[in-house]
């Protein structure tokens, strides 16, 4: 039998892939034997949201080299677009799982669509600039969609950006998109496996990229703009290809995000730019560039937070010292040394070599 | 008339951005780094005047000054303790997750102190109001006071920065922090300046807020925040003359976009302007080119 021969980076991708289906297959096994409770049963498709939205922030943080805080504005337009189809097809295509698909492309590609429109003036920015720039953009589609209604009639579509009774319905209208209320009884269609399966998906596509000649062309462009340019690397094209599969990406968390709550709102909390904080904080502790890293902080920092309820007032004031000593211990040089002198491999002197 | 009493408005809210927006720009132009936690402190300035003043019963004036005080130290040790280890950190982003730590800290302190609740602050400023042309356009003494603290505290910065010594070696440091060093400045302590300095100026800004809009929260100081960053952008990081016209700038757009398009949008029409100026002007409007040499 020939062995089969992985290079390392196979190896490394397996790895990741299996972390996630051993997750899910453990998962599976307690909730069918009840040994979960009910407040982490609920947590598991918004665990999915988390991942993949980190997983697709790293693509951007971390392969691209720029810093974006507008991902919770992509996510925003996946989650509205896939709720709207959702809504509005109801009636329409009675197979949920067909619907929830459609949905998903459909707030996938109109993310990646306003990722890519966002994208093209934006990207001549760097640094602070881009992400100051990104972040406004984030809270330009939050304000846009708290005044936009959309309703339908047997006359098709209405839109008004003043209010719902402007929008002129006949009698069987049906306000879809209702301003600052948001879209109400979109149809739970989210399920764990589903979001799984987005997970692996996203990996797929991340991992793929990261490894094919485009991926190693945006990653030049991240480690030297101006040696990749000389050496005729398209900058514009990999920078918006990087970004609008980023946005592509949190789209479909979007639309996972809204077909788990009965009545979808943008407000400040759950769009705003706390959030594409948060989905930053999950990539920065993660590890930059690491999607594996990006999983296993956006599980961990999600549970926490429920891990610590039992300390109810000082569950977030104890999640904010966490972050901070998180922080210093894996960047802070002087601990990194301090780490590297300490270390169990140095004390057990089994290489002389410390990483 | 209601068009100038608007613009006196945006010019009031403007020099409070831009008073908050000169402690983002200085802390930005010596360490590099988006201080983050800076509106938080803003809030801790605006709950210490309350605790005192409303709660305890001293003077305003003792309010102030303890605010101030507080505000200051609280800057020094958030550099020392959260920023100064991550200093020669292998990637900038560190420091700014550190930072975001540091404002949820700040927020869940102030939420487990005082409560979630809102807060009726009472206005600290006694100065009374001004009529004029025959009393259609009305000043709040908030107004007057503010835009007159804001002047002079422009003024007396650029005074300080370029006519003394500890002005001087911030310049230095903000320019290049190795060179500074081998001059005999002390990096360190400059650095700690001049976070005492932009805290001390969130404290003034934190009274100055909660006066002009007295409701308190502990997260009052996050939205002001973002939009005075987003001044100092738009103004060009890292200058001060810039972080003045940039917080008017955005204080006129924010109040006239309320009055006269829609009070949803303002802050939306705010951000637009900042990325149509961004677009146009790379760096900010008073910001430095810089040119990168291979």
């Amino acid at each position: 039998m020939k062995r089969l021969k992985l290079s390392k980076n196979a190896k490394d991708n397996l790895i990741t892939y299996g972390i996630v289906i051993l997750a899910y297959v453990i998962m599976q096994i307690m909730i069918n034997t009840g040994h979960i409770s009910s407040l982490l049963q609920g947590l598991l498709v918004p665990l999915c949201v988390y991942v993949i939205l980190a997983v697709s922030l790293n693509l951007t943080v971390g392969i691209l080299g720029e810093l974006s805080l507008g991902h919770a504005g992509f996510m925003c337009v996946g989650a509205f677009a896939g709720a709207f189809f959702s809504r509005y097809m109801q009636n329409v295509i009675e197979v949920s799982l067909l619907r929830f698909l459609i949905a998903i492309i459909i707030g996938a590609v109109s993310a990646g669509i306003v990722g890519f429109l966002i994208g093209m003036p934006v990207l001549r920015l760097r640094g602070d600039y881009l992400a100051i720039v990104t972040l406004a953009f984030g809270e330009i589609i939050k304000s846009i969609i708290n005044v936009l209604y959309i309703g339908k009639d047997s006359s098709g579509l209405h839109f008004s950006m003043k209010d719902s009774m402007s929008l002129g319905l006949a009698e069987d209208g049906d306000v879809i998109i209702n301003g600052a209320q948001g879209i109400t009884g979109t149809p739970k269609d989210a399920t764990f496996t589903i979001g799984i399966v987005l997970i692996i998906l996203t990996l797929i596509i991340v991992l793929n990229l990261i490894h094919s000649r485009d991926g190693r062309a945006i990653m030049s462009i991240r480690d030297n703009l101006i040696a990749a340019e000389s050496i005729g690397i398209n900058i514009t094209k990999y920078k918006l290809m990087a970004f609008s599969v980023s946005a592509a990406l949190a789209g479909m968390a979007g639309v996972l995000y809204s077909h788990n709550l009965s009545s979808l709102m943008a407000t400040p909390k759950n769009f705003g730019y706390n959030m594409s904080i948060m989905i930053l904080v999950f990539v920065v502790l993660g590890g930059i560039g690491n999607i594996r890293g990006s999983i296993i902080s956006a599980v961990i920092l999600t549970l926490l937070p429920e891990l610590l309820r039992g300390l109810s007032n000082y569950r977030m004031l104890i999640y904010s010292i966490v972050l901070i000593v998180m922080m210093l211990f894996n960047w802070s040089p002087k601990l990194i040394n301090l780490r590297k002198k300490y270390s169990l491999r140095r004390l057990f002197k089994k290489t002389g070599e410390v990483r | 008339m209601s068009f100038i009493s608007y613009l006196i408005n945006g010019i009031s809210l403007g020099s409070v951005y831009a008073i908050i927006a000169l402690g983002y720009t200085m802390v930005y132009g010596i360490a590099k780094m988006l201080n983050f936690a800076h509106g938080d402190v803003i809030m801790v300035g605006g709950f210490t005047i309350f605790f005192a003043v409303s709660m305890q019963g001293f003077p305003s004036i003792v309010g102030i000054l303890l605010a101030v005080v507080l505000c200051t130290l609280l800057g020094i040790t958030i550099e020392y303790i959260a920023y100064r280890p991550l200093r020669q950190a292998a990637s900038s982003l560190a420091v700014l997750i550190t930072a975001i730590g540091v404002s949820y800290f700040l927020q869940n302190m102030a939420l487990l102190i005082f409560g979630a609740n809102t807060k009726a602050f009472t206005s600290v400023v006694t100065v009374p109001a001004i009529k004029l042309a025959e009393g259609q356009i009305m000043i709040s003494g908030e107004t007057i006071v503010t835009i007159i603290s804001c002047i002079v505290i422009m003024i007396g910065l650029t005074l300080f920065i370029n006519k003394t010594k500890a002005g001087q070696a911030m310049l230095a440091v903000s320019e290049d922090k190795g060179a500074a060093q081998l001059m005999g400045i002390n990096v360190n302590g400059t650095i700690s300046l001049t976070f005492a300095i932009g805290s001390a100026l969130a404290a003034i800004a934190g009274m100055l807020l909660c006066s002009a809009y007295p409701s308190l929260t502990p997260y009052t100081g996050s939205m002001p925040g973002i939009k005075a960053f987003v001044a100092a952008v738009f103004g060009g990081i890292g200058s001060i003359p810039g972080a003045l016209i940039g917080g008017i700038v955005l204080g006129i757009i924010e109040i006239l976009g309320k009055a006269y398009i829609s009070s949803q949008m303002a802050d939306a029409i705010v951000f637009l302007v900042l990325i149509v100026v961004l677009l146009v002007k790379p760096t900010g409007i008073l910001g430095k080119k810089i040119k990168e040499k291979v």
